[in-house]
């Protein structure tokens, strides 16, 4: 075990780091055993047991959504609009069906139920109704024998375009009243004056998840007349609603079994195939596979809002802030997705994590002819943290302050008010997350390896051309689902004994995406229920709605249902040793979503972040290794005893505590659950003539509440910090005219290893009272503030202002 | 049109395949074998990465007709009942979170030990640039290749 303890950590919540070179693993990894297990038994929360994908993983046997395969399957192709925006005159199919082997070729007349979906309002067509609102929106589908005879097929469609002047520039449709949303924040004196003011006008550009797994599934006709479908998705239950619907379908007939992921990072919490996949199937009867190509994923999801904003933030002569005004504007493309909620984000916590006594924020959604915008990692906090960081350097510069300086001295802390008037309760270490990265060890000076030089051996970069910098940023994210919004999520647990063995069963509906949510469930349930063998059937719909895995929200949701769950099933063991051997009302019983137990955060959470440690509800009975023993350490009754009166079984339906609106006029409202923090430094080597950038090194630190597998949190850290570099050097779908100029690997760039450089990590477990173990969302933190940082520190190296992201080399060189 | 050949040391045959068809294709769509990964079929991402006679190819790039009587190794054949020894290294190091570069990866990775029993990090690096991943940060992947190499425990 190499992470180091810090000092200074609460005792309740320990802290640990890797650094920044070597095969450091995070506490409690594999066979270094689980030494901060608390309660947690082999493979409970605080370890890092062996993810039971993993196998299958590096054997190549996991069954992808793009691996899937049936008898008599056919293949679906989909038809996209060659332009941004046209109205649609005519379909003419006949030279499409003439071709052998095709069995399909649908359009919107086909479609039987709702012709339009969405997520937060149905705006989006199935397939297009008599116009076309971007480029690449599906118009026909296709089904037949072979994949290349659809795409031929689809090819043959004539469709009678009515090219129309594609709005595209999100100003001309703000002013033009195609809004979306405008969420304000109003706080404090609008009027007030600073003696220092430094303002600046930044952007953002649009940047895709490029999730390595193509949009792809399976969908079966089913005998019922109902589809079963077999998809890579974040949200199964939003996806039946969406299809049942546009199948005319009731809900129960629409079947979702999730595939396996290869990535989501946002871009799969709307549909894609999975309307298009069920239509062919239920037309031709026969089990229809889609699977985009790599350009087709590319127009096939939604991406990252670009965006413009404009800051002014006023302050003190001591760098102390006296206000902040902000206008955000975020193109959402064509469709509404969720940019209702992205505009929130972005206005509700666009001055960052600092304390702010005056703030006008407004920000606003709009529809383009774009490519439509949605979800990705981190979603409105990414694009504000770039403006406010880069602000807060100006201001920094302008006062005379060290960047950590001024940051730290406006640092919100627990008990600090949000713009919204929000409390922020629990553990708030802006301060200490900003000083664990300045003060670790600085990476090494520029070497003469030309491998690590800018540009590495392909240029001619020269050492002593190479100038250093050095950048921070922190960042503050919303975890689950804010504004008032009914989130739960439901777990189904069944204790019984298989093979002499107690075993758990764990089954929800969460989607898996590669995070390691599975793992994370089988933790719990070992922890909860002191067992050792936990099995987590495949996520359906044949269980209640887990919600999305998004928002950085699943371990919290799915994770606070699952404990839940254990907790009514270890309530309902101890019901059956108080009433003797064991027959009693419970054997096998269900307890009804919305039951008591455990329903709603507050009696889920029982109001502690206790781990639980298998202590079982009351008298201090405590659940371990199969044995329940009472306080004084005595054996009541075993497991095994306990069951062989049959399973125990237990559903639980849990939900956070209840967040409100935002007022719709000055935007304050306690309208998120829970903040989580993340700082970054990063360091940079440029060669300013040719416009290269390495990046050195890039430290995190992150308080994640508790974190419940370690190896697990360094990944998503890791991977997310990668993403936010991705977003300062590299990735940015260029969109000209409304059209996307490089949908694909050779020219969207995302980081390759040569571009990541190593990553140390400091972690704070500092708990949140209101979560289950204290938890702390943990993914989308460290993609928001790594951008920022990287900027800052090219900006540092070459003195240039640098105001729009992905930073290219002409920005650089001036050539651009 | 037919192609026979030897994967995973079978003899292996696949009829009516079309002309343009890749041997990716065929390999997952015609010979049930879908470990190597289809993330961009345009020779950019190595999720596809299987041996063709000993080397590594990107399987998305070589025409089906071009592996007729040559010997091709997947992902699928690396362990021989039991995992290899690369294949423990990524699970243990926590190098595998979504797993759709990882069979391509891991064919990478015993190739790059094959020839390089102790590579220094840069080779490393250099051995692994075409091979996206776009969940770990390659932090982890860096730990397991050292980690399969034997000299986790330096650095
Ligand atoms: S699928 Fe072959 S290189 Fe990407
Ligand atoms: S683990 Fe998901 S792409 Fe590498």
């Amino acid at each position: 075990m190499t992470g180091q303890i810090l000092p200074g950590a609460r005792s309740d919540g320990s802290a640990w780091s890797v650094g920044a070179v070597g095969g450091a693993v995070a506490p409690g990894c594999g066979s270094s055993g689980g030494v901060r297990c608390v309660g947690g038994g082999v493979g409970g929360i605080g370890a890092s047991p062996v993810r039971p994908d993993g196998a299958l993983k590096v054997r190549g046997e996991f069954a992808f959504s793009s691996d899937l395969w049936a008898d008599d399957m056919l293949w679906g192709a989909t038809l996209r609009s060659p332009h941004p925006s046209a109205t649609i005159r005519g379909i003419d199919v006949g030279a499409a069906l003439a071709v052998p082997g095709v069995y399909a070729v649908l359009t919107a007349d086909d479609v039987p139920g709702d012709r339009h979906y969405g997520l937060e309002v149905a705006d989006q067509p199935v397939l297009a109704v008599d116009e076309v609102c971007y480029r690449g929106e599906p118009v026909a589908i296709v089904a037949a024998d072979h994949p290349e005879t659809a795409r031929r097929a689809a090819e043959r469609i004539v469709v009678d375009y009515g090219v129309r002047e594609p709005v595209t520039d999100p100003e001309v449709a703000l002013a033009g009243g195609r809004l979306v949303r405008h969420v304000p924040i109003r706080k404090g004196d609008p009027a007030a004056v600073a003696e220092v003011v430094v303002t600046g006008e930044y952007r953002v550009g649009m940047q895709d998840q490029a999730f390595l797994g193509p949009e792809s599934g399976l969908a079966v006709p089913a005998p019922d007349g109902g589809v079963e479908l077999y998809v890579a998705t974040q949200w199964l239950h939003a996806d039946q609603r969406q299809v049942a619907a546009a199948l005319g379908l009731p809900v129960e007939l629409v079947r979702l079994s999730l595939a396996g992921v290869g990535g989501a990072f946002g871009a799969r919490e709307d549909l894609s195939m999975q309307v298009h996949a069920s239509l062919l199937a239920l037309r031709t009867g026969r089990p229809v596979k889609m699977v985009y190509g790599r350009e087709e994923s590319f127009v096939g999801h939604v991406h990252r809002h670009p965006a413009i904003l404009r800051y002014e933030h006023g302050a003190t002569r001591d760098g102390e802030l006296v206000y902040v005004r902000a206008r955000i504007l975020l193109d959402g493309g064509a469709y509404t997705s969720t940019t209702p909620a992205v505009v929130a984000n972005a206005a509700s916590l666009g001055v960052g994590p600092y304390r702010v006594p005056n703030v006008t924020v407004d920000a606003y959604g709009v529809h383009t002819n774009n490519p439509p915008c949605g979800a990705m990692r981190g979603f409105g906090a990414v694009q504000a943290c770039f403006g406010y960081e880069s602000q807060m350097d100006r201001l920094a510069e302008a006062v005379g302050l060290d960047p950590v300086e001024v940051r730290v001295r406006n640092a919100l802390a627990e008990g600090g008010s949000m713009p919204t008037g929000q409390v922020v309760e629990g553990p708030a270490p802006v301060a200490r997350l900003l000083e664990l990265v300045r003060d670790r060890p600085a990476p090494p000076p520029v070497g003469d390896d030309p491998r690590q030089l800018p540009g590495g051996v392909a240029n001619t970069t020269a050492p002593e051309q190479v100038v250093r910098g050095v950048g921070y940023a922190i960042g503050i994210k919303n975890v689950c689902f804010s504004e008032g919004f009914d989130d739960h999520a439901t777990a189904r647990v069944r204790l019984e004994l298989i093979g002499g063995e107690p075993t758990a069963l764990v089954h929800t509906a969460a989607a898996e995406v590669g995070q390691g949510l599975v793992t994370v469930q089988a933790q719990i349930a070992r922890t909860e229920l002191g067992v050792e063998r936990v099995v987590v059937a495949t996520a359906d719909t044949s269980v209640g709605s887990a919600g999305s895995s998004s928002a950085s929200r699943q371990t919290y949701m799915t994770g606070g249902a699952v404990r839940a769950a254990c907790r009514a099933v270890r309530a309902a063991l101890l019901a059956r040793l108080a009433g003797g051997s064991g027959a009693g009302a419970d054997d096998g019983g269900v307890a009804d979503d919305g039951g008591a137990v455990g329903d709603g955060g507050v009696v889920g959470d029982g109001g502690t972040v206790g781990d639980g440690g298998g202590r079982v509800a009351g008298g201090g009975l405590e659940l371990a290794g199969g044995v329940i023993r009472d306080a004084a350490g005595r054996t009541l009754g075993t497991l095994v005893d306990l069951l062989a009166a049959g399973p125990v079984e237990r559903s639980v339906r849990w939900r956070h505590r209840p967040t409100r609106p935002l007022d719709p006029v000055t935007g304050q409202g306690d309208a998120h659950v829970q903040y989580a923090f993340a700082a970054h430094r990063a360091t940079v080597d440029v060669d300013p003539e040719l416009g290269l950038v390495r990046v050195v090194e890039i430290a995190t630190a992150q308080d994640v509440g508790r974190a419940i597998n370690p190896q697990a949190v360094l990944g998503q850290i890791q991977g997310g910090t990668a993403q936010g570099l991705g977003l300062a050097l590299m990735e940015e779908l260029q969109v000209v005219d409304g059209v996307i100029r490089n949908p694909s690997f050779t020219d969207y760039l995302i980081p390759t290893i040569l571009d990541v450089p190593p990553m140390a990590v400091d972690v704070l477990e500092l708990a949140d009272p209101h979560a289950p173990y204290g938890l702390r969302g943990v993914g989308e933190p460290p993609t928001i503030s790594a951008t920022p940082a990287i900027v800052a520190a090219i900006r540092a190296a070459t003195g240039l202002p640098l105001a729009r992201v992905p930073v290219r080399p002409e920005h650089l060189t001036g050539t651009g | 049109m037919r192609i026979d050949c030897v994967v995973n040391g079978e003899p292996r045959r696949a009829d009516d395949v079309w002309a343009g068809e890749s041997l990716l294709h065929v390999l997952r769509e015609r010979l049930g074998l879908p470990g190597a990964k289809n993330a961009c079929e345009q020779g950019e991402c190595g999720s596809c990465t299987v041996y063709l006679d000993g080397k590594p190819v990107c399987a998305c790039l070589v025409p089906a007709g071009q592996a007729r009587g040559r010997e091709v190794v997947t992902v699928e054949g690396l362990g021989d009942g039991d995992l290899h020894p690369v294949q423990r290294a990524f699970i243990a190091a926590g190098a595998v979170q979504c797993g759709f570069c990882t069979p391509g990866l891991i064919v990478a990775v015993h190739d790059l030990l094959a020839r390089t029993p102790s590579p220094a990090e840069e080779e490393i690096r250099e051995a692994l640039a075409g091979n996206l991943c776009r969940c770990t940060g390659y932090e982890k992947i860096l730990t397991a290749v050292r980690l399969a190499a034997g000299r986790e425990h330096e650095s």
